[in-house]
């Protein structure tokens, strides 16, 4: 036994889901002194794919874990390092100067694998690493007319003025079967062919520049500059500091993110403001609570009046409800409106809506919210709730907030948000007196609601929560 | 008052069908056949009995041990790295197991990628079968030796293939018999239903075996079927019989009614072994996303070995010498995987070459010398 001999052995991130290409840490189960035995349970990780415990494949002693829990590392990174062969009474072998993570600080070594740091991520090395080709090409038989190779540099470079051609490392060019085909029909070499694709590939311009130059007097070589391949560094993930929490994205979340950046970048967003004394609405609110005139159990709340206002509006402005139709060029207003009510729920933001919300009287309105709302809270709200909206409210205030610049839910042309209604000081009638007074936020779409129609719509829904009353005589 | 009539007609005539057409387990209750309880009990079962040693019944319990100790083992070394994927087996052990046993030398398996019971009873080698997981041979067996066919990624195609093979058999004149295998996923297949179609209409001799897991990758059952499975041979014409997937005798005894049924001339028959894919779809896979736990705890009540267990101890078969000698060799078994996985040679990547076609193939050759030439181009080796 005390003449095993011991040895530092790694357990590298293995690829546990098919082409994965890192996994976050979630539990180490073992530290550093711990006894281990192969196959012995010792971290939690998780993947795109699933959550997944890792067994160690060797018998010893934990030395060194290299990243804590919340870490994402890379496959094939060395996770964590066992003294094969020790017992755990032994001491650690060789503290520091073994240690990997020590070799990590020595930066002038060039060390081919990405060598973490123990927090955060270290200098990324190249993605994979290739053997080098021999300096004297073994050519096949039959390839031997091929012009003799000179040195392996297949990827295009980035210097016109030195166009590379196929030819010139002596490998059969690449490119697609129906390019070839097209050189065939034209008459062209491909290895005369400059490249211009990514990783060196023959696109099917090049053969048309090649073809287009051999029909031309022997000028200059016509072919385009080729572009320089994209830092693919952009795409890695930020650096996970230390309490950092990785959310996967998913379900609701993520058809958020995706509605948002669609009607985000694809709508030019503008946003008006106002602020509006509602006294009176709040006043009619308390009202029509406390005499039950809109039917026993019918919920009444402010935001219910809101809508009526936004109802109103759009009947006195019927091109707020509207969308635009990209592929048809066309501007599309609304026969219908079907008022969507953004909502916080258990599963996320989503926004049913009422369908056909402008053609409802005020006890049926305050019906159907109350049943959205409700629907939404349970989690019930169906997919189909949530399709064919075409305006939205949504109502910040219940968070105690002001206003915001809501985004328009997509396919739509304009979103109200209405904030906190605060007692503030308010010149009423002369005077300075408390009144409550709430924040209308508008954003439209504006390539088809130009400011005119957008303030217009926001001032009516404005005045009509000013006094409700022109909820009758604009009726 | 015609349509009166005719129900009146059909209603009588029900009782009347012979017993030979009557469908096996479909009209005469109880739907699952078992013949060993989950607490270790016997039944006794008129229409599937079954006559067993102590010997075959211990035999069972170490060939069971040993496929789980095996799934584990390969399931672990999925973990470290060392193989690229792997479809556990655990909680089928049974249904594979009593299958495998059922068979005769000369009968022929044709599995899905998770009949590693199966490969086992056929003395295909488990590291053999971790090859292909690893990803250094594309299945490594002669199949013809084994009588186990190449395992089969696509789903369901190898009814088909099966059933011609069963096909085949008859024109030899042969009294042999074939299996296939397949699961509740597959059973959606437009191939499992086109190869019970020819196999009803050439009444050969192939037993479907349906591993009824419940769970198609993330697909319960009860989004492939609106009636158990097994009754759907009924509309093929064929029987069906519903046996308890974890009850190793029940699949052993009804597997062996099944193939002597196959190979007399009776023709093909459904088997839905009704059992729980304990572990995940494969190693890429996370069910706790999409089933709950309290379902997978009702199937651990119901465990196959547990129930042989229990009934070889209740019966005073086996001693506890037995059941530790069975531990060691599954240790053994354990080491052995592990130790020969780790240990095996990267394949030379010529090797692609060999299987494409039976006989020398000018193309074939002509890409291999190519082949060679470009890796014979890098520094460092020939082929490394």
């Amino acid at each position: 036994m005390t003449t095993e001999v011991r040895s530092l052995r790694e357990f590298k991130m293995p690829d546990v889901g098919e082409g994965l290409t890192e996994a976050e840490i979630l539990t180490w189960y073992v530290k550093p002194g711990d006894e281990v035995t192969d196959g012995q349970i010792v971290c939690e990780v998780e993947t795109a794919k699933a959550a997944v415990e890792l067994p160690i494949p060797f018998n010893g002693v934990v030395e060194q874990i290299f990243f804590p829990a919340g870490t994402t590392v890379d496959v094939g990174t060395a996770i964590i390092s066992v003294a094969v062969g020790a017992s755990a009474g032994d001491a650690p072998a060789a503290p520091a100067a073994s240690a990997p993570a020590a070799a990590v600080a020595d930066a002038e070594e060039a060390v081919p694998e990405r060598r973490e740091v123990l927090v955060g991520y270290g200098p990324r090395t190249g993605g994979t690493q290739r053997r080098a080709r021999r300096s004297t090409v073994v050519a096949p038989a039959k390839s031997a007319e091929a012009p003799a190779p000179s040195a392996a540099a297949p990827q295009p470079v980035a210097v016109p003025a030195a166009p590379v051609a196929a030819a010139a490392v002596g490998e059969r060019p690449l490119a697609k079967p129906p390019v070839r085909k097209l050189a065939k029909d034209l008459g062209i070499d491909l290895r005369t062919v400059v490249a211009t694709g990514r990783d060196g590939v023959i696109t099917r311009e090049d053969v048309h520049a090649a073809a287009a130059a051999a029909a031309a007097v022997p000028v200059e070589a016509v072919a385009p500059a080729p572009v320089a391949p994209v830092a693919e560094a952009a795409a890695q993930p930020a650096p996970a500091a230390r309490g950092d929490v990785r959310v996967p994205v998913k379900g609701v979340r993520k058809a958020t993110a995706q509605a948002m950046v669609a009607s985000a970048f694809t709508a030019p967003h503008v946003t008006e403001f106002v602020q509006v004394d509602v006294t009176r609405t709040m006043k009619l609110v308390r009202k029509l609570k406390e005499s039950g005139d809109l039917g026993a159990g019918v919920r009444v709340s402010p935001l219910l009046l809101v809508a009526k206002a936004l109802l109103t509006a759009v009947r006195r402005y019927p091109e707020i409800n509207a969308a635009w139709d990209e592929s048809a060029q066309e501007i599309v207003i609304k026969g219908q409106v079907n008022l969507g009510i953004a909502a916080a729920t258990p599963r996320g933001l989503i926004v049913p809506n009422i369908k056909d919300a402008g053609s409802q009287t005020l006890p049926q309105l305050a019906v159907s919210l109350g049943e959205l709302i409700d629907t939404a809270r349970q989690g019930k709200t169906s997919p189909a709730d949530m399709q064919g909206g075409t305006i939205t409210i949504t109502n910040v205030g219940v968070f105690g907030v002001d206003t915001g610049t809501p985004i328009l839910n997509p396919g739509e042309a304009a979103i109200l948000a209405f904030g906190a209604v605060r007692e503030l000081p308010w010149v009423h009638k002369g005077k300075v007196v408390p009144r409550q007074v709430t924040t209308l936020a508008l954003s439209f779409d504006h390539r088809l609601v130009d400011g005119e129609l957008g303030s217009r719509v926001l001032a009516d829904v404005a005045a009509v929560l000013e006094r409700p009353k022109r909820l009758i005589t604009w009726g | 008052m015609t349509v009166k009539s005719t129900a009146r007609a059909r209603k009588k005539a029900a009782p009347g069908v012979p017993d030979n057409l009557r469908i096996k387990g479909t009209d005469a209750p109880p739907e699952l056949v078992q013949l060993l309880t989950p607490e270790g009990e016997r039944v006794e079962n008129p229409e599937f009995p079954l006559a067993i040693t102590a010997d075959e019944l211990r035999s069972l319990y170490r060939d069971l041990v040993l496929v789980r100790r095996f799934d584990a083992e390969a399931t672990s070394l999925q973990r470290q790295g060392e193989l690229g994927l792997w479809a556990s087996l655990l909680g089928q052990e049974a249904a594979q197991v009593g299958s495998g046993r059922a068979m005769r030398p000369g009968d022929y398996a044709f599995p899905t990628y998770r009949e590693h019971g199966v490969a086992w009873c056929r003395d295909v080698d488990p590291l053999n079968l971790l090859g292909m997981f690893r990803g250094v041979n594309h299945g490594g067996w002669d199949p013809n030796e084994k009588n186990f066919h190449l395992y089969t990624i696509v789903i369901g195609a190898q009814t088909l293939h099966a059933t011609g093979y069963a096909m085949g058999i008859t024109k030899d004149g042969a009294d042999d018999a074939v299996i296939a295998y397949f699961g509740d996923g597959a059973s959606s297949q437009g191939d499992v239903s086109e190869a019970f179609t020819f196999a009803s209409v050439y009444n050969a001799p192939v037993v479907f075996f349906c591993q009824n897991n419940q769970w198609a990758i993330s697909e319960p059952t009860t989004v492939q079927t609106r009636i158990p499975l097994y009754r759907r041979a009924s509309g093929f014409g064929f029987p069906g019989v519903r046996v308890d997937g974890n009850d190793v005798l029940a699949c052993l005894a009804v597997t062996r009614w099944a193939l002597d049924h196959a190979r007399n001339g009776g023709g093909p028959v459904l088997i839905e072994a009704f059992t729980y894919r304990m572990g995940a779809h494969t190693t890429s896979d996370d069910p706790t996303r999409y089933r709950l736990s309290e379902e997978t705890e009702a199937w651990k009540a119901k465990d196959p070995i547990t129930r042989l267990k229990a009934h070889l101890e209740q019966e005073g078969l086996a001693d506890e010498a037995f059941f530790a000698g069975i531990e060691a060799e599954s240790e053994e078994l354990g080491l052995r995987v592990r130790e020969g996985v780790r240990s095996m040679p990267d394949p030379d990547p010529t090797l692609i070459f060999d299987h494409v076609y039976a006989e020398p193939h000018a193309l074939v050759e002509e890409e291999r010398a190519e082949y060679e030439a470009y890796a014979a181009s890098f520094e460092g080796g020939e082929n490394h």
